[in-house]
């Protein structure tokens, strides 16, 4: 099951190699999540727009491994934005991917840019 | 003022630094350290995370200004290259001088490369520094581009060789490990133990070679495989070697310290070397002929150097050191505690293992029964805590022995009691160590008030974290104990409880989350209060769940109930039980044309399974052209009102049950709630329909019915009580209105209404005085506000058909119409089911 993940790694903005252009601003729910196909990888994309923020992130739960990070409910803790995941409400921080209230492996984070309306994942491959 | 120096910058160094200034309370010391490397110690455990992220600031133990602003003097990049003990002087590669009135040196230790023919050869590393992964990044990068399938080896299956192979393979090379015992980590498992880890690591991709001897280095410039013996060989592109350490101890030899025979310095209990004001601590120092290799004892010696220096000097390392150790291998929890191995003259070993699930249990025990002297556990080490406290303590063992490994079998409490049974002098965290009694006394004291203060105070679980499962459970005990849970406020964002804040969102007209939060919130809300605000506005207004789809609970989100395997089951509602051929037969067609997986519910309706969520508009407009409704399942709102057959059919029936369940399912279906609502309608006190078991349930009698509440099924099963006798349909409902709108203006988040009752003052009588003597003079409002939100009622499933716009949440990707790949199902009894996780 491992294998899973370990397809995703954290990628720095400096690291961006390929900016993919995923949709327009205004098709992301207010405050919601939506899952993004990229190759054969599966990233959240949140628009967290209570914050004016964008954060991306793969979406494979790391506690049982199913694909639905994206449908999680975002919100913050002490500051620190966060998603829950809707299976077992395990919540991750969107600026580092730690675990927030368990010991799992925190989740690969991806970054955002938004240009001309146009949202952007940055990947390294 | 004196100066001490200390050599060595990494973990123990550090930790050197931080007890010293702990410590000092005269500023007459000052401080000085000498680092090789170019950056500040850092988390050497945790050195496989670097792949990660590639942070190296992440790993830090702490920042460069740290040091300024403790006032220590810290020179990085710089190698010290002599000691002169007669001037008490030191001297660096770069030719400065300093002099010192004490010395400690934490060199640590080099990994050691075997003498093997070849081993200078390109493509060859060690593993334990920043630097040493950089290098091996860089020719990995260079190594896939070149050949896609390119291996990678490590020499030696301990532990650090294991973090080593994960390390590879997050690289994308095939990962081989090479290892010349015939078993893996050969100081902490048995062949047993060995045998399952081995089996787990392969399954994860892993290659496992054992029992190899490698004699040479194969390969023209760059390496290119690996002989073993005379005529077996493994072809790599890449080899990391992780034969164990070697302490650095150059400099103490060129300053003739006494030094072991085999290397390590010498040094006494009180961390002395055979020169008084020279200490050694971690890897490089040589107590009771040992080296320990592990972050514990060496924290243990840096704080017993320090207690020399500016302490208590009667301060003394403790004798026998315990070498537990508990860790995530690739994913795999292995641990080892106490001897691992013991002689049968000692006591007896108790072994589980379970190959099919990599599971491996180890308990030694003493011959007696009494006393717990070791163990190993592969594949779930979720008991080491409290098996190694057992351990540490020389607490009794219970009756049943077996029970800490295989847990309690014949129901009752687990095996171990709670951390909070453990004395207080028992050590939680080892790296730290920290007692029990620090971590409580704190809290006690009101010094600490959380999680976070503790573990800043205490420095708990800062380690290798392997305590904090402990840690945070003592905590939160010691809390509960301190009463300090009084008021269930609902979550940061707000600070009131779930009737409070409805009363505030309603006085305030409140309609949206972003409107709640400004009215009496703050920050942007979580997982707790956004679904729970979701609740209270669809109690008030009856919205259904697509108002808001963002502040919803993960089922009522997309309308259906999020399963084991992250596909969606559809429950379309089937008031009272009841269902025509035809519809039965539309239901069939749905589940055989999605092929879904159904099953008849305890609620007397039908529950198609393993839809994904593409797949659900289209299924309920199936459904909702062929005249069926949400039966809003996934909601914490009206489930079913179940009933028996009744006088229609049943030859002891006294009314239509039948016909009474569906007037009343009809009338509350959608209705919002703080828990999900059931109820019941039997037609006699033969009670088929159950109705006792549900939140409210009727039953007929002999003139009228009978009116029950606050039943339950479910955890803690209790039989509704009476509220009304021999009334007609008319009164019953009218009660029911008033009994269902009070408990939901009343009810804490996700309270039952059996929950509800037991902490509502003065009970059933009380509850009779509101809803049937109406003693608050509130049944008018309640009746009213039932009233406009069976009016408003809508079915959201209907809403969602109608409306293309609202379908869009219910695509897997936003940027692609594919479906998730990722799901695996198997066949079970001429269905099918999730792949087990």
């Amino acid at each position: 099951m491992d294998v899973l993940t370990s397809a995703y790694k954290t990628v720095k903005e400096s690291e961006v190699n390929v900016w993919f252009e995923v949709a327009k601003a205004e098709d992301f729910p207010k405050d919601g999540g939506v899952c993004v196909k990229y190759k054969d990888k599966q990233i959240a994309v949140y628009n967290f727009t209570r914050k004016g923020t964008w954060y991306a992130c793969q979406n494979v739960c790391p506690h049982k491994m199913e694909m639905v990070l994206s449908r999680g409910m975002i919100g913050d803790e002490n500051g620190i934005p966060k998603v829950a995941c809707p299976m077992h409400k395990k919540t991750f921080s969107l600026e580092t991917g730690e675990n927030l209230n368990g010991d799992l492996d925190a989740i690969a984070m991806y970054p955002v840019k938004v240009e001309n309306n146009i949202v952007y994942i940055g990947f390294s491959e | 003022m004196k100066s001490v120096l200390v050599i060595g910058n990494g973990m123990v160094g550090y930790k050197f630094c931080e007890k010293f200034v702990a410590n000092q309370v005269d500023g007459n010391y000052k401080l000085t350290v000498f680092g090789e490397e170019p950056r500040p110690a850092y988390d050497r455990v945790h050195l496989s995370e670097f792949f990660e992220n590639q942070d190296a600031k992440k790993l830090e133990l702490a920042p460069r200004n740290w040091y300024e602003e403790n006032k220590i003097e810290l020179i990085t990049g710089e190698r010290v290259s002599a000691i002169q003990r007669d001037l008490k002087k030191i001297q660096t590669s770069s030719g400065k001088e300093y002099t010192y009135d004490y010395l400690v040196l934490a060199t640590g230790s080099l990994p050691f490369v075997p003498p093997i023919d070849g081993v200078n050869k390109e493509g060859v590393f060690v593993y334990r520094t920043i630097e040493d992964l950089e290098g091996m990044l860089a020719y990995a990068g260079k190594l896939k581009q070149e050949k896609p399938e390119a291996k990678a080896a490590v020499l030696g299956g301990g532990l650090l060789g294991l973090e080593a192979a994960k390390a590879v393979m997050d690289m994308g090379l095939e990962p081989h490990v090479v290892e010349f015992a015939p078993k893996l980590m050969p100081r902490q498992l048995d062949n047993r133990g060995s045998n399952v880890l081995k089996l787990k690591l392969e399954s994860l991709g892993i290659n496992i070679h054992l029992n190899k001897a490698t004699s040479k280095i194969l390969g023209n410039g760059s390496i290119e495989g690996m002989q073993f013996g005379e005529d077996d060989a493994l072809e790599t592109d890449m080899l990391v070697i992780s034969a164990g350490i070697r302490p650095r101890d150059e400099l103490a030899k060129s300053c003739n310290l006494e030094m072991g025979t085999r290397g390590g310095i010498v040094v006494n209990n009180k961390m002395q070397t055979s020169d008084p004001s020279i200490f050694a601590i971690g890897e490089v120092a040589l107590y009771n002929q040992m080296i320990y290799g592990l972050v514990a004892p060496g924290y243990e010696m840096a704080d017993i150097a320090v207690e020399q220096i500016i302490g208590d000097p009667d301060k003394q390392m403790t004798e026998d050191i315990d070498m537990s150790t508990k860790l995530k291998l690739i994913g795999v929890d292995v641990a080892s505690f106490g001897e691992p191995f013991m002689p049968a003259e000692k006591g007896h070993s108790i072994l589980f293992e379970n190959k099919t699930k990599h599971l491996y249990k180890r308990i030694n025990v003493s011959h007696d029964g009494q006393k717990l002297l070791g163990g190993i556990l592969i594949g779930d080490a979720s008991d080491y805590n409290m098996l190694h406290q057992i351990y540490l303590n020389g607490m009794d063992l219970p009756e049943n022995v077996e029970d800490l490994i295989l847990g309690a079998r014949s129901g009752g409490e687990s095996s171990f009691g709670s951390a909070m049974s453990l004395p207080d002098t028992a050590q939680i965290c080892s790296c730290e160590n920290v007692l029990k009694q620090d971590i409580c006394g704190g809290l006690l004291e009101g010094k600490t008030c959380n999680l976070k203060d503790v573990m800043a105070e205490t420095k708990a679980a800062t380690g290798c974290g392997g305590c904090k499962p402990m840690v945070t459970e003592l905590v939160n005990e010691t809390l509960k104990s301190l009463g300090q849970e009084v008021k269930e406020t609902i979550c940061e964002h707000f600070e009131y409880t779930r009737q409070e804040l409805y009363g505030i969102l309603k006085v305030k007209k409140v309609h949206t989350f972003d409107e709640a939060l400004e009215a009496c919130g703050k920050g942007h809300g979580c997982e707790v209060c956004k679904p729970l605000i979701a609740s209270i506005l669809a109690s008030l207004y009856n919205d259904t769940a697509n108002k808001e789809e963002v502040i919803q609970d993960s089922n009522d989100k997309f309308l259906a109930n999020i399963q084991r395997n992250g596909t969606y089951s559809v429950v379309p509602r089937i008031p009272g039980g009841e269902i025509t051929p035809e519809k039965l037969i539309v239901i069939g067609e749905v589940a055989k044309e999605y092929d879904l997986y159904t099953k008849i519910t305890g609620g007397q309706r039908i529950d198609l399974f393993g839809a994904e969520l593409h797949q659900l508009p289209a299924i309920w407009k199936t459904l909702i052209d062929a005249g069926f409704e949400s039966g809003h399942a996934y909601g914490k709102s009206l489930r079913t009102v179940k009933s028996c057959v009744g006088s229609t059919w049943c030859r002891y029936g006294m009314d239509e049950s039948v016909s009474f369940a569906i007037e009343l399912e009809d009338r509350y279906k959608g209705l919002r709630s703080p828990h999900k609502l059931k109820g019941g309608v039997s037609g006699c006190i033969r009670e088929c329909a159950e109705a006792r078991g549900k939140d409210f349930g009727v039953i007929a009698v002999e003139g009228g019915w009978n009116l029950y509440v606050c039943g339950n099924g479910g955890a803690t099963p209790k039989h509704a009580l009476l509220l009304a006798e021999q009334i007609d349909n008319e009164t019953c409902i009218k009660y029911l209105d008033r009994f269902l709108m009070y408990y939901i203006r009343t009810a804490a988040p996700l309270m039952r209404t059996a929950a509800w009752l037991d902490k509502l003052e003065g009970g059933i009588e009380q509850l009779k005085q509101v809803v049937v003597n109406d003693s608050l003079n509130i049944a008018d409002e309640l009746e009213q506000e039932m009233e406009q939100l069976v009016d408003a009622y809508e079915c959201e499933w209907k809403q969602i058909v109608e409306d293309e716009q609202l379908q869009g949440r219910f695509k897997h990707f936003i940027n692609s119409e594919d479906s998730d790949d990722n799901l695996v199902f198997v066949p079970m009894r001429e269905q099918k089911m999730p792949k087990a996780w």
